[in-house]
């Protein structure tokens, strides 16, 4: 249970307060309906009054997710899911504010909402299904998609540098920031736990497969054979290790951050970078971000959970004083303030 | 100070204060209306500035303005032409010779007319010297050295002394119009009260411009407008947007609903926002967003969660807003869209006003896509326009576009200041708490309007969205039957709010030769030419629209009342055009302006005397 300004819930919850009556759309085999899973199991884990969950959502595939939840939800339009939500934790800071949001939405159409969100450092949480590619329009590239890939739209291979989310996000100014991918939803359900837990504009980038676009386009990173090569699982205050017996890790040498083996070639265990999340100098955070196959593992959990002020924090801050500050204290006094004369 | 024993009495007089960008005129001005005021004069101000903040020294495309007109009868507009103009250079002269009347008073600072800015404003003679300006009164007043010299025991800089020019040439224009110095001091002194040394530099230079205007002869007749013969009450002078802003206010204390603006800046709808964001201490949440689509989707947010929501924007900010107004139609939110039009399109003439945003506000959506669309037509009722936008959002559930414009805006009038119980009781209806029968559009069978429910009330949660509904249950529906039948409804409930608008009015009687409809900002402009012919026993009446969508429910008897109907509009005829497809029976004729400028008595007089002399329709 988190504590915070946001009520908690008298009873103890459970998933059934959380499922919504309509049928669920998404195709079989979508990454979408782990992330509803986990959702499902992180709600009655935070606490909060179930009146107090809000879910808030652009366009496309990801952004019907506030039909599939039973909270309080508004389906906005493509793209502005973060400024609608900003709306809505400004108007009410004591709401719990979750934006469903996809690469195209949140990084396309969306894209400037998305970083001026982050920027401002909200508190908010953005679950961000990376699944590069744009699904409900059938298949076109995304700002995510890898360069060369072909889609509808691209039959000779893209020609785009695609964003590497982590990067946007930090370059941004992000708080926080956490990747899982969509076959995990242990880690996905704790990831989501310390977004809530967060003050601050929270992003997780779900790598989630589209089965029916982009079918394993994540599959180097979430695929069986590769997983332990070519996943990072951070934990703050652990040593970066990784590999099927944990026996590799990452160093940092020079500017860079490097793959070793430990116990070879004089590598030790104290030369294995150990995770602080908290470190408010995101340096790390971006190498750890940018980090990725064929060299490296991609880093996954929560790569940053850095402590700054929030917006709507300090807007509330700024109404207390400006209150007691003044002698104008309904609309009768403004109307009479400065300069003003009688007719009589 | 002496008085003068001679003076004439005059109704109204038009005064403009023009000069250099920084040659503060927009104060001078401001600092004579606050003193006619505070006699008793009704006025109407106008500032006019360029779209640069400082364009190059003593060029014509940095001139700036501020035109007054004070009167001792009600002043509906700042006037067209001048009977007094303070020139502080050759290029404010150049540019603003057109607007004296003939006969008029010219009052230029003579030191400012040397052979340099005479040439950068393209002038080949000095028109001080050259008889070009005889059929003026002219007062060449060395405003510069005078000012130098007279605050020269101040110890001052001779440019911080300079700094005071508006204030000596002030001071002659309150002896021209026999005001009462004690007043602008005591308004220098409320300003400048923390900076004792710039008070004593202005408080002094405007006696001195008194003074001299006193001791020469040259000034001839001085003026005198008496007092006007206000309602009683409070006072206060005010602009469009200040009033806008704090209609606003009052409907948010008088619902209960906290205020929310997201907004971006643009000219000439800033001050809105600038003015909201300095009221923090009555709860207003003001968020200046990333863009025009971000203000009002924050906006749409707050709505949701249960504020009174606002966005304020200008004409290419309410096209960038066209899809979320569509979204807060779909969802049935209460949102107030305020678009204070400006000349277009595309940048257009930012500082410029124009009526060129009707047909945008009535029809820029995809879709079947009604809104409410009222406009505001003085600088004081903006405040109560915007105060019943509010309250029929609200209490309608739906999107409302309230147009003012740049004319409104910056213009400011007295403004009688009520008090806000006074003002119609706002009802949001708001779900209440477990209600087992709320559903997101289960609606009043009446008005059809749905329930506001509250994020965080419990046992009401509910999603809605831009995806058709269905009614009563708000799932996701494409049904041919449903789509069709919301459409209806939505219409309807936006054309049943026709029952809840005052009706139409004319100023005149219900019949007679020629009715002048107009709608918007043009109101005064246009009642002005309409009083005077009325007063000559001319039977002309004046229509003049508040209420756009819906029209009120007489608007077709009001029309068929007269031989002849002409359409008055600043743009290319957008009213008469929506008119023409509501009233089809009805022969219009129409006149339209589009140069950035407002209505003028003269021309609007003689059309209208044309027309009523002429016999065929």
């Amino acid at each position: 249970m988190i504590s915070n300004r946001i009520l908690q819930s008298e009873q103890e919850l459970s998933k059934e307060d959380f499922v919504s009556d309509q049928m669920v759309k998404w195709c079989p085999g979508c990454g979408a309906h782990a992330i509803l899973k986990a959702i499902e199991n992180v709600f009655p884990e935070i606490g909060y009054k179930k009146e107090n969950f809000m879910f808030v959502s652009g366009i496309g595939c990801s952004s019907r997710f506030p039909y599939y939840v039973n909270t309080y939800g508004i389906h906005g339009i493509h793209g502005r899911a973060a400024a609608i939500a900003t709306g809505v934790k400004l108007a009410n800071p004591g709401l719990s504010v979750w934006i469903a949001t996809g690469d195209g939405d949140s990084m396309a159409i969306g894209g400037n909402h998305f970083i001026h969100i982050i920027r401002r450092n909200l508190d908010v949480n953005i679950l961000l299904f990376n699944n590069q590619i744009y699904g409900l329009t059938k298949g076109q590239y995304s700002p995510t998609t890898p360069i060369g890939s072909i889609t509808r739209t691209s039959p000779h291979g893209t020609v785009e540098h695609p964003f590497v989310t982590a990067g946007l996000v930090m370059g941004a100014q992000g708080t926080f920031f956490a990747r899982v991918p969509d076959n995990n939803i242990k880690m996905m359900t704790e990831v989501m736990f310390e977004a809530a837990r967060h003050d601050g504009t929270a992003v997780i980038e779900i790598l989630q497969n589209c089965i029916i676009f982009a079918d394993g386009t994540h599959s180097q990173v979430t695929g069986k054979e590769v997983r332990d090569d070519y996943q990072l699982h951070l934990k703050h205050g652990e040593p970066m290790l990784y590999g099927k017996n944990k026996e590799k890790g990452i160093q940092m040498k020079g500017q860079k951050l490097q793959g070793v083996v430990v116990g070879l070639n004089g590598v030790e265990m104290e030369d294995i970078l150990i995770h602080d999340r908290y470190e408010k100098n995101p340096g790390i955070h971006r190498m750890l971000g940018k980090m990725g196959p064929p060299v490296l593992p991609v880093a996954l959990g929560v790569i940053r959970s850095a402590e700054f002020e929030t917006y709507d924090d300090m807007v509330e801050v700024q109404i207390e004083s400006a209150r007691e500050q003044t002698e104008i204290k309904s609309v009768d006094d403004l109307l009479k303030s400065g300069e003003t004369f009688n007719v009589t | 100070m002496t008085k003068k024993a001679t003076f004439k009495n005059k109704e109204s007089v038009v005064i403009k204060f023009v000069g250099d960008s920084g040659d503060g005129m927009q104060l001078a001005g401001t600092l004579f209306s606050d003193t006619a005021a505070v006699f008793g004069n009704d006025l109407f101000t106008f500032p006019d500035y360029p779209a640069e903040i400082r364009a190059p020294h003593n060029t014509l495309a940095g001139v700036s303005g501020f035109q007054v007109q004070i009167g001792s009868e009600k002043i509906f507009s700042p006037g067209d032409l001048c009977d007094i103009l303070v020139a502080m250079n050759p290029a404010s002269l150049k540019t603003n010779l057109k607007w004296v009347r003939a006969g008029g008073i010219i009052v230029t600072d003579a030191d400012a007319f040397n052979e340099k800015a005479l040439e950068k404003s393209g002038y080949e003679s000095n028109p001080l010297e050259d008889g070009s300006l005889d059929v003026y009164r002219l007062v060449k007043a060395p405003v510069s050295s005078m000012t130098r010299s007279s605050l020269s025991h101040l110890k001052v800089s001779a440019r911080m002394a300079e700094r005071s020019r508006n204030m000596m040439a002030l001071g002659i224009v309150s002896f021209l119009l026999n005001q009462d110095l004690d007043a602008t001091f005591k308004f220098l002194e409320d300003k400048f009260g923390s900076r004792p040394q710039v008070l004593e530099l202005n408080k002094t230079a405007l006696s001195a411009g008194y003074n001299f205007a006193e001791t020469i002869e040259a000034i001839g007749t001085t003026y005198k407008v008496p007092k006007a013969s206000l309602k009683k009450g409070t006072y206060r002078n005010i602009s469009g947007n200040v009033a806008t802003a704090w209609g606003f206010l009052a409907a948010s204390e008088r619902s209960g609903r906290p205020l929310f603006l997201g907004s971006y800046p643009i000219t000439p709808a800033t001050e809105i926002l600038i003015e909201l964001s300095q009221q923090k201490a009555l709860g207003v949440k003001v968020f200046q967003a990333e863009d025009e689509i971000a203000g009002i989707c924050s906006a749409i947010g707050a709505s949701y969660a249960g504020s009174l929501a606002i966005t304020t924007t200008s004409g290419p900010g309410l096209s960038l807003k066209s899809e979320a107004i569509g979204l807060a139609v779909m969802t049935e939110l209460p949102l107030v869209i305020v678009n204070v039009q400006r000349a277009g399109p595309s940048t257009g003439m930012p500082t410029k006003s124009e009526q060129s945003d009707l047909l945008q506000a009535l029809y820029g959506r995809n879709g079947e896509c009604p809104v409410i669309v009222m406009a505001a037509s003085t600088p004081a009722n903006c405040f109560y326009y915007a105060y019943e936008a509010a309250k029929i959002s609200m209490e309608h559930m739906t999107p409302v576009i309230l147009l003012t414009d740049g004319y409104l805006g910056n213009g400011s009038e007295l403004f009688r200041i009520p008090q806000v119980a006074d003002l119609p009781p706002i009802n949001p209806p708001l779900a209440k708490a477990n209600d087992e029968n709320y559903k997101p559009y289960r609606r009043d069978p009446e008005t059809l309007v749905r329930q506001w429910a509250i994020p965080g009330t419990e046992g009401l949660r509910h999603r809605i969205g831009g995806l058709e509904k269905t009614d009563i249950y708000g799932t996701v529906s494409t049904d041919p039957q449903n789509h069709q039948m919301m459409i209806g409804i939505r219409e309807e409930k936006v054309k049943k709010i026709a029952e809840k608008i005052p009706p139409q009015k004319i100023t005149g009687e219900k019949t007679g030769d020629l009715l002048v409809v107009s709608w918007g900002g043009t109101e005064g402009s246009i009642l002005t030419p309409v009083k005077a012919l009325q007063k000559e026993g001319k039977k002309i009446g004046h229509a003049h629209f508040n209420h756009i969508m819906p029209l009120p429910i007489n608007t077709r008897e009001v029309l068929q009342g007269y031989r002849k109907v002409i359409v008055c509009e600043l743009n290319n005829g957008q009213f008469v055009k929506y008119l023409k497809t509501e009233f089809p029976e009805i022969k219009y004729l129409q006149y339209n302006k589009i140069q950035g400028l407002p209505f003028f008595t003269g021309e609007l007089t003689e059309l209208f005397n044309k027309l009523i002399e002429t016999e065929q329709t």
